[in-house]
């Protein structure tokens, strides 16, 4: 086992000032894993991703190399890569700071990619909210077409990589890939049936990649330090430095980077430990779709096989702490909310089945629930699982699977006592609870708002 | 380029004028000869529209699809799918807040039912007198900084009730004192220029 704890390798130039700029980056060894990969041949660059065993950054931990390697070359047709910056899933910011401080390290990235899969076309598919980020990439890839490092003949090498910028415009099933290829088409972000997969009739038809940020921005370090350098740190199976949001009851939440392979109790204290008071109750390990787990998992090496023997998934890097001052229900209630409102409506699993499920946790969690109710999410999580047309349907279930198995008291108790037992009573669309009396504004009818219990 | 300021160009900066009388009409069709008429880049003409003129009315709509040669089904379908797009005019001012799970736990739905009692509005609702526009988000990727809000484009972290509550009041106080230049009129949050089109086929 390599290297863990908080490490600076990818993000060591964030603190640089002026590295959006691309004078700043060039003194900072800026576009020397192009040059270096200009002297390679394509095959070699995948082979070497491969070698550095990088796993994918989005979620699933797919191969980045092997990905790559399966693009079919030999259609005739255009080969796309596509850098997925749809960074939506709630707790996860780690993409983000990457595009807005260092942006031209994804577009070194890309070019990489673009040479290693013989691509003259790439696309960064940007989450819409992502204002900022999408000026300092927009700055960025303006600054690399001047420098001759993308357009016609990128660094005189008679090589063409070409590089759009698309921003998207608010919806989280864009960042499932092939929801995501239809957006790019200026169509509803709706998956496609595989297969075919991406890699053979992804964007326009044509062979396409689909990666991460961090996976891309990860591939000029391979290129310039080999895959000994990525393998310093971490296991086996999950090598390299990883960049993570910590969020939650924990006394400096923010963005870090650890070495794959930390165990999570340090990753708390990285974070400045838990907020004074509070005392671990439970935790997501990648953002809202894995699995929660409980503070007796707290042990846990940070890694893709550690955290899947444990029941989760590494996900996205949004680790999220949660003390004994929160309430387990209400927090699912709020992942549902969230999965109900983001579900694309082509299933119907995913579509009925959020609705369902975040009615029958409201009224759990508002005091109305009945003891058949726990019965009754589990059954319906069951027919989502695996009868979802994309992995939406399966992250909203997870939430709830993994609660009702960690913390069943917890839902229980909410039915003995006929309320929260946390005594949350948060205003929600959907629920009357707030719309006591009315007053007139003009000719309009506005509801006045008395939480219940204190007018 | 410059952002375009929404109603400013109202007057027509060349003196041509667009046949329809409206001249932020030409601010769209300049975005979709730069598309090159292209139907992907929807999306794209859909963000231009509304940075143009702030939210997608139905003649809007109708407008990009014949430009487009889309029929309405699709462009209305796409217009509605993403949730960055708004068919109603917002207020003069906005407070987005983040309910997403950080800031929940941070205490957002606080922060929500301040807001909402001190303007008598809910949210995703505008003030009857179109001066104040409240919305939540499900979350702003800004989760070290909980709880978040977006008022008036300026991202606010580590906010509580009586936070929020003061700084939309000194907004609204702001423009209602006559000083709305930047206050009523918040510079749209966008990217200037979509890079990808100079980047494409010269």
């Amino acid at each position: 086992m390599g290297i863990t704890g908080q490490v600076t390798a990818m993000s060591y130039r964030y603190d640089v000032p002026g590295v959006d700029d691309i004078d700043v980056y060039e003194q900072h060894d800026g576009y020397e894993g192009l040059r270096a990969a200009l002297t390679m041949e394509p095959t070699d660059i995948i082979q070497l991703v491969k070698d550095s065993g990088l796993r994918g950054r989005g979620g699933a931990g797919f191969p980045t190399g092997l990905k790559w390697s399966f693009v079919a070359q030999d259609t005739g047709k255009p080969v796309y890569i596509v850098c997925n910056a749809d960074e939506g899933e709630p707790g996860t910011f780690k993409d983000r700071p990457l595009m807005e401080y260092d942006p031209h390290q994804l577009i070194e990235g890309m070019i990489v990619g673009g040479l290693a899969l013989n691509s003259v076309q790439g696309y960064i598919y940007l989450r819409g909210e992502f204002a900022f980020a999408g000026r300092q990439l927009a700055k960025a890839i303006r600054q690399a077409y001047e420098r001759g490092y993308l357009g016609a003949d990128v660094m005189g090498s008679g090589k063409r990589f070409d590089l759009t910028l698309h921003r998207a415009a608010g919806a989280y099933i864009c960042g499932e890939e092939t929801a995501l290829l239809d957006s790019l088409e200026g169509r509803r972000g709706q998956p496609r049936l595989r297969p075919p997969f991406p890699a053979t009739h992804g964007l326009y038809g044509c062979p396409t990649t689909v990666n991460n940020v961090e996976s891309i921005a990860a591939v000029p370090f391979l290129v310039r330090h080999g895959a000994d350098w990525f393998r310093q740190w971490g296991t086996e199976k999950s090598p390299g430095p990883k960049l993570i949001g910590v969020s939650g009851n924990v006394v400096n939440p923010g963005n870090y980077e650890v070495a794959l392979g930390t165990p999570i109790r340090e990753i708390v204290d990285i974070a400045g430990g838990m907020a004074e008071g509070h005392e671990l109750k439970f935790w997501c390990p990648g953002g809202s779709s894995t699995p929660l787990l409980p503070a007796a998992a707290i042990d846990t090496p940070y890694t893709f096989e550690d955290i899947a023997e444990q029941g989760s998934m590494l996900g996205t890097g949004a680790v999220m702490i949660y003390s004994d001052q929160v309430c387990v229900v209400d927090t699912v209630l709020r992942f549902t909310e969230f999965y109900e409102h983001e579900s694309c409506g082509k299933c119907t699993p995913c579509r009925e089945g959020g609705y369902w499920l975040s009615q029958i946790l409201r009224r759990i969690e508002t005091g109305s629930g009945r003891e058949e109710d726990l019965t009754l999410l589990e059954d319906i999580c069951g027919n989502i699982l695996g009868r979802s047309f994309c992995a939406l349907g399966d992250g909203m279930t997870s939430p709830i699977t993994a609660s009702l198995k960690h913390f069943h008291d917890e839902y229980v108790e909410h039915l003995r006592q006929g309320r929260c037992p946390f005594g949350t009573t948060a205003p929600r669309r959907d629920i009357p609870m707030l719309a006591v009396g009315s007053r007139d504004v003009g000719n309009a009818q506005v509801p006045t708002f008395e939480p219940a219990g204190q007018a | 380029m410059a952002e375009p300021n929404v109603r400013a160009r109202k007057a027509g900066a060349d003196g041509e004028g667009h046949p329809s009388g409206d001249d932020r009409f030409e601010l769209i069709d300049k975005a979709l000869k730069r598309a090159r008429f292209s139907q992907d880049q929807l999306i794209e003409i859909l963000h231009v529209a509304q940075d143009v003129f702030g939210y997608l009315s139905p003649d809007l709509l109708v407008y990009i699809g014949r430009a487009l040669k889309l029929p309405p089904s699709r462009v209305y379908g796409v217009a509605t799918f993403y949730h960055l797009f708004t068919f109603e005019e917002p207020g003069d001012h906005s407070c987005t807040i983040c309910t997403g799970t950080a800031c929940f736990v941070k205490g957002a739905d606080d922060i929500v039912l301040a807001l909402s009692r001190e303007h008598s509005v809910a949210a995703g609702q505008t003030t009857a007198d179109g001066r104040f526009t409240l919305t939540t988000a499900r979350c702003l990727g800004s989760c070290g900084l909980a709880p978040v809000a977006v008022i008036d484009g300026e991202v606010r972290g580590h906010l509580d009730a009586e936070a929020a509550v003061a700084a939309v009041a000194a907004n609204l106080a702001a423009s209602a004192n006559g000083d709305d230049g930047a206050a009523t009129e918040p510079e749209p949050e966008r990217i200037a220029e979509p890079a990808g089109v100079a980047g494409e086929g010269n």
